[in-house]
């Protein structure tokens, strides 16, 4: 390491120019904190909701469907539903099944770097929005427990990889429906379309970037992680929408789940 | 040509204000433009510090409407309606009206440990394009110090300054780790002595770059990814303990013959 001995000390203090008030700004900077608050919030309550409702989770052989929430999959207590049980299980399990596994995804989103430049911002107002002052009197970023933790990320992204193959195992089964055969009906397309963006989002996360090819010194040293990092690249700068769709769609992908496991509504088969 | 209000702060360390300018404005101008022009009319003293006009020289950084942003290269059709203020960087020691003392990014530069190639081959060293393109977005950078004002870990606390890079050289740091003959392992130094764990990837420094370099995802991002291979992945440490392979000899990999 070569670091320069002959740097000099950064002098602190001095006098700052400008008003001392907290922003300048007169556009309607609040805005997008006001929505991230508003769609996390939602989504939080409605999850936490779902996750200790363990009804109506799944649309079985009773219904012609085999239609699992995301939510709920795999489902890995001996209370689960009759066929939506997945091959290993936890006999004994009091709660809800979907408190076994809500902690990966979660863990996954929580650590996140777009959904922490989101958090930040709207929640912890560290700061709210660019050149509005933050409210905190000290700052020590991700340098401590319990922020520091944000560097466990990849390995949310490895355990994101095996519930998105599992939620495609799921979506794939679900154009089998029981005592009728394979088929497509709106319920398929949904779970497809869920495991979709999954597979979108988490492929297009900055720690796959990273591993896929980012760390490497030279790409020309390494051709075949380069190719992987060019085609995950492109991805990487849809990260933002990658992480709202899928986020929305699970949501929604639960509730239509619900909706026809209730009986609410048919699961209509299109051929 | 329509008239136009300024509101402009005056001041140095002493102590300053808001003073109020009505200006006209001619199609196309910028908001330089009508600070010459206060000057030329009204306030021969209003000190502003520019050089290039054309948003190469990043000297006339300074907050427009509360925003960091070069005076050059904002038009003052894209403003909305009602006065327009313009403020110093908020981040740095005033030195007079809307001029700052930017030295602490030049304290930040001195600490940069330097590219390290190895020895050289008699065929001299060969860099390929794909590596080439690489660094090519950090090399834009016209060094505005906009990213470093709008950071909030040194804007809105001042105690950070001595043990924080900023991203204006987070992108330098990124631009070195990712050079194929540089066989220097900054990632100690960048955890410990440049501060990166305080960057909470909020992209504000994004936002504001004039360059449009991207400088949360395409280097702090990185940089923080290539702090967890070294100090929070065991599994990335054992992949290094069963290769043998270390940063240094990857390096050498990358250095071809000339042809």
């Amino acid at each position: 390491m070569s670091t320069t001995e002959r740097a000099t000390q950064v002098v602190l203090g001095g006098t700052r120019g400008g008003p001392d008030v907290p922003t300048l700004r007169t556009d309607r900077w609040w805005l997008q904190p006001v929505v991230t608050v508003s769609i996390l919030t939602a989504f939080v309550i409605y999850s936490t909701w779902s996750a200790f409702n363990p009804h109506n989770y799944y649309a079985g052989a009773a219904l012609g469907r085999d239609l699992i929430s995301p939510f709920y999959s795999p489902c890995l207590a001996s209370s689960c539903a009759a066929g939506s049980r997945a091959g290993f299980f936890l006999q004994g399990w009091p709660l809800s099944p979907a408190l076994l596994i809500l902690i990966f995804p979660l863990g996954f989103r929580l650590t996140c770097y777009y959904y922490r430049r989101s958090y930040y911002r709207a929640f912890w107002w560290s700061p709210p929005a660019c050149a509005v002052s933050d409210k905190h009197a000290t700052y020590s970023g991700e340098t401590r427990f319990p922020l520091i933790m944000q560097n466990a990320h990849r390995y949310f992204f490895y355990a994101g990889l095996v519930f998105n193959a599992l939620l495609t195992y799921d979506a794939i089964r679900a154009f089998h429906q029981p005592g009728i055969g394979w088929g497509v009906t709106v319920g398929t397309l949904v779970l497809t379309l869920n495991a979709t963006l999954l597979w979108l989002y988490s492929l297009s996360c900055h720690a796959c970037r990273h591993l896929c090819g980012g760390q490497v010194k030279s790409f020309k040293a390494a051709p075949i992680r380069y190719r992987l990092w060019k085609l995950v690249t492109p991805l990487n700068a849809r990260h933002m929408n990658f992480a709202w769709a899928s986020l929305i769609f699970v949501a929604l992908t639960d509730v239509y789940v619900r909706l026809v496991a209730s009986g609410a509504i048919t699961d209509l088969r299109l051929f | 040509m329509t008239d136009v209000t300024l509101r402009v702060w005056r001041g140095d360390a002493s102590g300053g204000d808001f003073e109020e300018y009505v200006t006209e404005q001619n199609e196309g101008e910028v908001v330089l433009d009508l600070i010459h022009r206060i000057q030329a009319t009204e306030a021969p003293d209003l000190a502003c510090r520019w050089n290039c006009k054309a948003g190469k020289c990043g000297s006339c950084a300074a907050e427009i409407n509360g925003k960091p942003r070069l005076l050059c290269m904002t038009r003052m059709d894209q403003l909305p309606e009602g006065p327009v203020t313009v403020t110093p960087m908020k981040t740095f020691p005033i030195i007079r009206d809307l001029v700052t003392d930017v030295s602490f990014n030049y304290r930040m530069a001195e600490k940069v440990p330097a590219l390290l190639p190895p020895p050289m081959p008699e065929e001299g060293y060969r860099m390929f394009q794909e590596d080439v393109e690489r660094g090519q977005e950090f090399r834009k950078c016209i060094e505005c110090f906009m990213c470093q004002d709008v950071c909030h870990v040194i804007r809105d606390h001042e105690e950070n300054k001595t043990n924080y890079a900023g991203p204006r050289f987070f992108i330098r740091y990124a631009e070195l780790e990712m050079h194929p003959l540089d066989t220097n392992d900054r990632r100690d130094f960048i955890r410990e002595e440049a501060g990166l764990g305080y960057c909470n990837i909020t992209k504000c420094c994004t936002e504001v770059c004039p360059e449009h370099i991207k400088i949360t995802d395409n280097a702090i991002i990185p940089l923080k990814e290539r702090v967890v291979d070294a100090h929070y992945d065991p599994v990335a440490w054992l992949g290094r303990k069963i290769r043998r392979k270390t940063k240094t000899k990857a390096a050498d990999a990358a250095v071809q013959p000339a042809p």
